[in-house]
């Protein structure tokens, strides 16, 4: 069921402009000129796309900024996400085809024997906003709040963040306390699936009530928190470091109602049928960050950030990124370089075996994005100097994530039917 | 796992006990002040960084947080 998008609606950029010029409206000329300068805006376009026909997205976002003094500033952002193409429904590749009921129950779609299952499902457009507003409060402290919201058809997001920072040692060192809350609504096309329910089979006898059968309610919350406690240090004219510790819980309704698995009779035997996933109703994920950036005699600056992540969920992952910022006089090149690293979920496999959901097996997910896997990103940002206030920038970034066999005494699994994910992000901004 | 913790949390302590004998004097932060060395230089560039992997991996966050969520995760 695809969103109809108004286009009768007015471009977002005259929108924008036209509120601003309507807000401006009522002020003298002179002030006019002054209030525009002491904004700073950031407007940029990411395209994202996957290999093999999977997920497209085009993401414009605008951030402006107004600044009142060196320390005391407001920021608004607004982020338009509209997503096309496939993304991987949870069940294993077969050498049969197999035909999937669409999450709505309204239709089915069939995938090819020997091809990895994609549901097609996903065209969505998200509108995401956000307001921070940071000041001092003293001369040794500064705050923060803000707030976000964001919407699309099937998922809503509202929350509140606020920070504290404490400046020490002649502002070479300052403390911070952070924390969030949002509450996010998701209302799945079709209903909230059953866990662990079979996938009723559209055009059988009894689809009817075996699809009510699977279904429960139409939509649940997740309320996440979170918290971070971070400490930045000067360390000479040049190098900065900052160490973050940070805690994340979330509760409520934390399952992909749109995932399967695969329901096998013995490892690499044949699909018996699908059943929904289901996830635990709680997450506590915690991190260690730290972050060094040092500025060459040249005027270079390098930039690298490491974090640990690690929840009760059973994943552990690790990322580290470098950038490299090679200045140029009045333009500049960027290298940077991401690996990532993530070990599965405990609940996670591959598919399930028909012996395990009879023993009442209540927990699995087949997801790939909770499972293992490596990822690489190379990316090259490139950006011009246009004027003292202005600058173009350009990015362009490959991603690859690569999935290796699973080894397990009940549901192995190879590589090869697990998915891999390539993908080619352009990003094009310019700052005003 | 557990060593991981432990030597982070260390690194961290010897950073707050050295402190002080560390950082500039309020006249030595020309380069502290530019745009390009502030921890995020780029704001616009990491929220869409951070919202590709939080809908593509498993981790999200740990440098800072807010933005909102969404169904992709």
């Amino acid at each position: 069921m695809t969103k109809k998008l108004d286009k009768s609606k007015a471009p977002l950029g005259s929108t924008l402009a036209a509120i601003g010029c309507a807000l401006l409206q009522g002020l003298p000329n002179q002030v006019q000129a002054g209030e525009l300068e002491k904004w700073d805006v950031d407007a940029a376009a990411l395209i994202y796309s996957e290999s093999d026909s999977r997920v497209q997205a085009a993401e414009p976002v605008i951030s402006a900024t107004r600044n009142f003094d060196s320390e005391t500033k407001l920021n608004l952002k607004l982020v338009l996400d509209t997503l096309t193409g496939a993304s991987p429904n949870g069940a294993l590749p077969s050498d049969q085809p197999q035909t999937f009921t669409r999450p709505s129950g309204n239709g089915s779609y069939t995938t090819p024997a020997g091809e990895l299952p994609l549901d097609d499902t996903f065209r969505d457009t998200r509108v995401a906003a956000s307001a921070d507003w940071s000041a001092p409060l003293s001369r040794d402290w500064l705050y923060s709040v803000g707030g976000h919201f964001s919407s699309e058809h099937d998922y809503l997001s509202m929350g509140t963040n606020a920070s504290l920072s404490r400046y020490l040692n002649q502002k070479n060192t300052t403390l911070t306390l952070a924390g969030g809350a949002s509450l996010d609504t998701i209302s799945p096309e079709g209903g909230l699936p059953v866990g662990l329910s079979p996938m009723a089979v559209k055009g059988s006898t009894g689809f009817s009530s075996d699809f009510a059968a699977s279904r429960s309610g139409s939509e649940d919350n997740k309320q996440v928190t979170d918290l971070l406690l971070g400490v930045t240090q000067v360390i000479n004219r040049r190098t900065l470091m900052q160490f973050n510790y940070s805690l994340n819980l979330a509760d409520g309704y934390l399952t992909d109602p749109y995932k399967l698995v695969s329901v096998l009779d013995q490892p690499g035997g044949t699909t018996q049928e699908y059943r929904y996933e289901s996830r635990p109703d709680s997450r506590i994920k915690q991190a260690l960050f730290g972050q060094v950036k040092y500025q060459l005699g040249s005027g270079d600056v390098a930039d690298l950030s490491y974090r640990y992540q690690f929840d009760d969920w059973g994943l552990n992952s690790h990322t580290l990124e470098f950038k490299y910022r090679w200045d140029l006089g009045r333009h500049y090149l960027e290298p940077q370089v991401r690996w990532y690293t993530q070990s599965a979920v405990d609940f996670y496999q591959p598919y399930a075996l028909e012996s395990q959901v009879n023993a009442g097996l209540d927990e699995v997910t087949a997801d790939y994005r909770l499972g293992d896997f490596d990822a690489w990103t190379l990316g090259i940002r490139y950006g011009y100097q246009v004027s003292a206030t202005q600058e173009a920038y350009t990015r362009l970034s490959l991603y690859q994530q690569t999935t290796g066999d699973f080894s397990s005494a009940t549901t192995p699994a190879s590589g090869d039917d697990i998915p891999d994910t390539t993908a080619v992000m352009w990003i094009l901004g310019y700052k005003f | 796992m557990k060593a991981y913790k432990w030597l982070i949390l260390l690194v961290l302590i010897l950073v707050i006990s050295g402190c002080s004998s560390w950082g500039v004097k309020p006249w030595e932060r020309d380069f502290l002040a530019q745009q390009k060395m502030q921890l995020i230089a780029e704001p616009v560039e990491m929220g869409l960084d951070d919202h590709i992997y939080f809908s593509k991996e498993g981790s999200s966050g740990g440098r800072s947080f807010g933005g909102g969520g969404c169904g992709c995760n």
